[in-house]
């Protein structure tokens, strides 16, 4: 019983810590928005790849660095009505 | 046992990349003079702009084997240089020191692990603060994670780095990040924040509406060691950006926050001043949309002396303002704006003390202006923060301006950049000996169609005309002493001419020399003798001399010697105290710099050869000695003799010493010293040209007369001769053959480097030294020519030529020489709205006349004007597209033949030249998709349609032939078999030309999961690639009715590609968005098995894998390139190479893949690679292994980039590496290897 609590405790440490560590409890609106924003994070963070999208937007990287950005807010939609 | 691939690749880069990722300036040699440094691609390079030269250098640059994403400088008080501190991919902070001398490199100082590798969501190196005081270093995460370093100084040298600091905050994301001048008071940063996490619990999507922006300030509490997130209030929901605003005694402190049609004045936390507001001056015109918001996307401080400072902030449409801040003693009274000038949208701005500003644009060249004025004297309207309220979402009346030409500044030097290379062609359709490599690259107004050729720039200073055709030129001195050339000897046919350098070049009168016949050599002779050695003798004249500014002689003493009876000089070769002739006998008579500058005939030696004598050389005369140690002569019976000029041992000279065998006679012979990497910075070097066009350079030893340390390679298809000249005051070789050549000593790397000029073919040539300028001497039939070289580092040529729009594709009629370029321009106004605009504010003109009066009359005509696109970009539209088909001829015409604009919001996406079975096989035509009213995300359209031009027969002029809608946009055609393939989405269908319209003739749908963006073919073959699931094979099968289009292999990987091509019938190469380039085969089963069945019956029955094709495709080599490949393509890059993989990426890339030939090599070169990787850790602090295995371990591939840095390494370094590979290396073997694969492959 220890164990398990220790290694819960652990999971919970981790969780803290690295964003996007799931759990059995993880939602598909969590799972889903967690790959979309390390999608936009990994767009916004390689120059190639932000140049890329922004020439074929025709506009400079800045703006497109910060649509990507706000992107990252809500990037699948609001969270699914919790049934209680 | 070992197993090995059968296929490995050297991964060369031919051309680095030219995006600029960031830039800032700094003095990092520590000279009190200020150097800009940049990261493009994965190198830093320091540059330095300076006055006296009036122009650009580069320093030094390095590769640091990583994805550069920001850098900084600090300097801690009491230094005398800054650092340079990056963030990259490496989960590391790494920070360096420049260090100029004894040797150019980055020293590492801190090397600080914080996290993994790569490039994530939460590892900081996102943004990048430093302290201006330089005591600390914030990094951070597009999201969550902040760590923050203190940097102090122990000991004298030293600078001590603390463990890091956390300022996590978790849901938050982090849009910009500075560090705040607060003088000396504990540490500030600033951070754009965005807490989403009452959103992330909202299931109405009401709270997203309502989320806030904050300005974050953290103090750095030096004393407790501590960060605390002092203070934080609301900013514009838009805002971006930050520029720090100079604080300490008497400045205000603080930030300016920009957003969208916002620039807010904050002050620190603690300070009284309130906040002020501008908005963002918008362009007037008629083509302009007055509600259109601008945004800034970049902008630098600038510090003035004594205190003052601006700013230079730039929009989106490249338009710069400056920002000026009215302070009182600290506090801010209003700040204030002005139109400065309009620039190419750049990524940094950076203004120097000296009064340049470099601009590193997002697209095109690198520019370096001159600042003329702050622009305080312009008439540009100045609005003021007390025009605009505080709170951005009140109403104001937006401020307009005028744009108008650089006023300010002037353009200096641009640095020509390939960036962003769109599309890349290897062709030779100018027909020279190597071919060309075209590129269209650029966006905006800014797009260019760009001949690269390999070849050295010169500059031309002096083109004359000569009485008559001349063979030779020679330049010589009057006296040992002089330091300037005086005459210039001309020999013709059958005469000589000497001219005189004086302030004219003048035909000069009694000066001694022999001139009934042709002219052998020139050479000034002891101390104030020339000799000039003519077929049938020498003439020796004494003691030359010209009236001052006078071409006529004193008809100096002359001797002459002449040739034995039936025998004529064939070859000769001097230097200040010796000479040898070849008599057409096969003797060679040698003679002496007597004690009175005589010649004096070596009477007992002489050499009889049993072959003729093509040519000799000796090497001019050591610092010190008496003599030349050799000789050497090149003969007919494919041999290079050496002969001893020193007495040896017993007293005799003329002995050979080695014979070396060729592979074709030789035709000519030179010695001279050049600069490489023995220690004592120099050797000599003997260069052989032969008959067949072979150049061969090998170090001969001076003691012993040994030849060593080969390099050969194939110049040209005529036989070579040489010149010894000096290029950019280093001493280089002229080789000439059907074009001329230097070869010359790398500034770098210090290697043999051997490239073409860029320069009509010439025959004869001499090195100049005038009083005016240096340089080299040639003639060519009957024309004299003097040109120099600027630099030797960039061996490339660049031909521009400006395009409309930003260009998406082309392709080449090589027939006719000409290209034909689909551009489009995203959200921008198309042509024939822009008119419709134009039109309008004209007719409206004379109407506004009798409301405004006078104002609308000196205004009527700006008005109707388009401003120059180059310069000023394109109006822009949401949701608008214009786009445009252009002819470009790069060869005889050298600009845009004819343009076709789309009309109708119609863009064009793909383009191929075909040719039509069923209309005949000499017509031509140019087939274009278009699209209209396209968008992304969500891909959305209206029509899509492939256009049908016919192609006159001069390739010049298209006629619209006809057009048929498809269902969904074609990205790809591609003629195959005297039709065109097609991808339609993501079907595949073949179409013939029919009158009307194209007729399909056969279709698979669903060929492809995503959307065709690419068709390859070879046979019945056709590669398809797909935007994101990598490529599929697909065979057509013409014998049923109707054709099939069978897909039967397809990868196990979802690569987004961007292009393919196939190397053989089996085999595909290709690039992805994620800039990988990577091999794949079909298995040589399922390839025989596809081609088969003519009907394709039993492909048809073949199931379905994993709800794929039947097949996979297997992987054979892999490559993480660090720039998206935009083309690829195999071919030989140089006259007489090999066929090579190349490569053009979207940074301005171009690279090349090298097949290796010997198993030998490879596992040398293997080997070396593994040594390099640990004995040269990348700067970076990223492993090179896992760098070049970015997403997919890398396979088959060797780094050439990073051999090639073996090179650079100290001697000793150098040889503990050589020591440890298997198979007898020697650290100059291992030169030559490296040497081979650049110069024999690519250059």
């Amino acid at each position: 019983m220890a164990d398990k609590l220790r290694a819960q405790q652990q999971l919970e440490a981790l969780q803290a810590r690295y964003i996007g560590i799931g759990s059995a409890d993880t939602s598909k609106h969590e799972w889903t928005s967690n790959m979309a924003r390390d999608s936009l994070a990994s767009y916004i963070g390689h120059p190639p790849l932000l140049q890329y999208m922004s020439i074929g937007l025709g506009q400079s990287r800045e703006k497109t660095r910060v649509q990507l950005l706000e992107r990252m807010i809500q990037p699948v939609g609001p969270p699914p009505k919790q049934d209680d | 046992m070992t197993s090995f691939s059968t296929m490995s690749l050297y991964a060369l880069t031919v051309k680095h990349p030219s995006a600029t990722q960031d830039a800032i300036t700094g003095d990092f040699m520590g000279n009190q003079r200020q150097q800009i440094l940049t990261a493009n691609g994965s190198r830093l390079s320091i540059f330095e702009v300076s006055r006296r030269q009036k122009g650009f250098q580069e320093i030094y640059s390095q590769d640091v084997f990583g994805i550069v994403r920001r850098i900084g400088k600090f300097r801690l008080a009491g230094g005398n240089k800054d650092l340079i501190v990056i963030t990259t991919d490496s989960g590391r902070l790494v920070t360096y020191e420049y260090e100029h001398e004894p040797l150019q490199q980055f020293k590492t100082v801190h090397y600080e692990t914080f996290g993994k590798s790569g490039i994530r969501r939460v590892v900081p190196g996102e943004y990048l603060a430093v302290d201006p005081k330089g005591r600390a270093i914030m990094i951070a995460s597009a999201e969550k994670n902040k760590l923050v370093y203190i940097l102090t100084r122990s000991g004298q040298t030293d600078i001590a780095i603390s463990s890091p600091l956390e300022a996590h905050k978790p849901q938050t994301l982090v849009y910009c990040l500075i560090g705040l001048d607060v003088g000396y008071d504990n540490p500030m940063f600033a951070a754009l924040e965005l807490d989403f996490s009452s959103a992330e619990t909202d299931p109405t999507g009401e709270a997203v509406q309502e989320l806030q922006k904050e300005l974050v300030y953290y103090e750095l509490d030096l004393g407790l060691n501590h960060i605390v997130r002092k203070w934080s209030e609301p900013v514009d929901r838009t805002a971006h950006t930050l520029f720090r605003v100079p604080g300490g005694q008497s400045a205000p402190s603080g930030v300016l926050c920009c957003g969208e049609d916002n620039i807010t004045y904050h002050r620190i936390f603690n300070n009284k001043t309130q906040m002020h507001r501008l908005a963002i001056p918008r362009r007037e015109g008629a083509t302009e949309d007055p509600n259109r918001k601008r945004v800034i996307v970049t902008g630098t401080l600038y510090m003035l002396k004594g205190g003052d400072f601006f700013y230079l902030l730039q929009t989106d449409d490249g338009d710069v303002f400056k920002l000026n801040i009215t302070h009182d003693n600290g506090t801010v009274e209003k700040i204030k704006i002005k139109y400065f000038d309009t620039l190419p949208i750049a990524t940094s701005i950076c203004i120097l003390r000296a009064g340049f500003v470099y601009l590193a644009c997002e697209s095109g060249d690198r520019t370096v202006y001159e600042l003329e004025s702050l622009g305080d004297d312009t008439e540009d309207p100045v609005f003021e923060s007390t025009q605009f309220p505080v709170d951005p979402t009140a109403s104001y009346a937006p401020p307009f301006f005028k744009p108008r030409g650089l006023t300010n500044l002037t353009p200096v030097e641009a640095l020509p950049s390939l960036n962003p290379i769109m599309d890349m062609e290897v062709a030779n359709l100018a027909l020279e000996d190597a071919p060309q490599i075209y590129t269209i690259h650029g966006t905006g107004g800014r797009g260019t169609f760009g001949t690269t050729r390999n070849a050295l720039e010169v500059l031309d200073l002096i083109e004359s005309p000569l009485p008559a055709n001349a063979i030779g030129v020679w330049t010589t001195k009057m006296n040992v002493e002089d330091t300037e050339d005086q005459i210039i000897v001309l020999s013709m046919a059958s005469s000589t001419l000497i001219l005189k350098i004086g302030e004219d070049v003048e035909q000069a009168q009694h000066h001694g020399f022999f001139e009934e016949s042709s002219t052998l050599g020139v050479q000034q002779f002891g101390e104030d003798c020339i000799i000039q050695i003519h077929p049938r003798g020498i003439r020796h004249i004494r003691n030359l001399q010209f009236e001052q500014g006078d071409a006529q002689g004193n008809d100096p003493k002359i001797t002459n010697w002449d040739s034995p009876p039936h025998r004529t000089i064939v070859a000769c070769a001097a230097n200040n105290r010796q000479v040898a002739i070849a008599l057409s006998s096969g003797q060679i008579l040698y003679f002496e710099c007597d004690s009175d500058g005589s010649l004096a005939m070596a009477e007992d030696d002489d050499i009889t050869l049993d072959s003729t004598i093509n040519c000799i050389a000796i090497p001019e005369v050591s610092e010190g000695s008496v003599r030349a140690n050799f000789m050497a002569v090149g003969c007919s019976d494919q041999t290079v003799r050496i002969y001893n000029l020193h007495p040896d041992v017993e007293g005799n000279i003329l002995r050979s010493i080695s014979v070396q065998g060729l592979s074709s006679p030789p035709s000519d012979l030179t010695i001279n010293y050049m600069r490489d990497k023995s220690p004592r910075g120099y050797s000599q070097f003997l260069h052989i040209g032969l008959r067949s066009g072979v150049y061969i350079r090998s170090v001969l030893d001076e003691m012993t007369g040994e030849i060593g340390d080969t390099r050969r390679r194939f110049l040209g298809p005529e036989a070579i001769t040489f010149a010894r000249v000096t290029a950019a005051g280093e001493p280089a070789v002229v080789a000439m053959t059907s074009r001329p050549w230097l070869a010359y000593t790398h500034p770098r790397t210090s290697v043999l480097q051997l490239t073409p000029l860029n320069y009509i073919p010439f025959k004869s040539a001499w090195n100049f030294d005038g009083s005016a300028f240096k340089g080299i001497i040639c003639v060519n039939a009957n024309e004299l020519r003097i040109f120099t070289f600027n630099d030797l580092l960039d061996n490339t040529t660049y031909e521009p030529i400006q395009l409309r729009y930003s260009p998406r594709k082309f392709v080449s009629y090589p027939d006719q020489g000409v290209f034909y370029v689909i551009e489009s321009e995203h959200n921008t106004i198309g042509a024939d709205i822009r008119q419709m605009l134009i039109d309008q504010a004209h007719s409206n003109g004379p109407a506004k006349m009798g409301t405004d009066g006078e104002e609308a009359l000196t205004n009527g005509h700006t008005f109707g004007d388009e401003l120059d696109p180059t310069k000023f970009g394109y109006p822009k539209a949401q949701g608008q597209w214009a786009s445009c088909i252009q002819i470009v001829d790069p060869i005889t015409e050298k600009k845009v033949v004819q343009s076709l604009e789309l009309k109708d919001n119609k863009s064009a996406v793909s383009v191929a030249l075909a040719y039509f079975e069923s209309r005949g096989e000499n017509d031509m035509y140019l087939c274009v998709g278009t699209v209209k009213d396209l968008r992304f995300t969500p891909y959305q359209y209206t029509s899509a349609s492939i256009q049908i031009y016919k192609v006159s027969p001069d390739g010049r002029q298209l006629e619209f032939v006809h057009e048929t809608e498809v269902t969904q946009p074609p990205l790809a055609l591609l003629p195959f078999k005297g039709k065109l393939i097609a991808g339609i989405g993501t079907d595949l269908a073949l179409f013939d030309c029919g009158m009307r319209s194209l007729l399909r003739k056969a279709m698979q749908p669903n060929a492809v999961s995503t959307r065709i963006t690419g068709l390859k073919t070879q046979g019945s073959r056709i590669v398809v690639s797909d935007q994101s699931q990598s490529i599929t094979y697909v065979v057509h099968k013409d014998q049923v009715h109707p054709n099939r289009l069978i897909p039967f292999a397809d990868d196990t990987v979802a690569r987004h590609t961007t292009c393919t091509e196939m190397l053989d019938y089996e085999t595909t190469v290709g690039g992805d968005k994620f800039g990988n380039i990577w091999i794949v085969r079909c298995p040589a089963k399922v390839s025989e098995a596809a081609d088969e069945s003519p009907d394709g019956l039993n492909l048809t029955q073949d199931k379905a894998y994993l709800a794929g094709a039947p097949n996979r495709l297997d992987l054979v080599a892999h490559y993480f390139s660090n720039d998206i490949p935009t083309s690829i393509q195999r071919t030989n890059l140089i006259s007489g190479g090999e066929r090579v993989i190349f490569w053009s990426g979207l940074q301005g890339t171009l690279g090349a893949l090298i097949p290796f030939s010997s198993r030998r090599q490879q596992k040398m070169f293997q080997q070396l690679e593994l040594q390099l990787r640990g004995d040269d850790k990348p700067l970076s602090g990223r492993d090179h292994l896992a760098y070049r295995s970015y997403f997919t371990p890398v396979k088959s591939m060797i780094d050439g980039d990073l051999v090639e840095r073996f090179l650079v390494l100290s001697r000793d370094k150098r040889e503990s590496i050589v020591g440890q590979l298997q198979g007898n290396w020697t650290s100059e073997m291992v030169d030559e290897a490296i040497w081979n694969m650049r110069g024999l492959y690519a250059f």
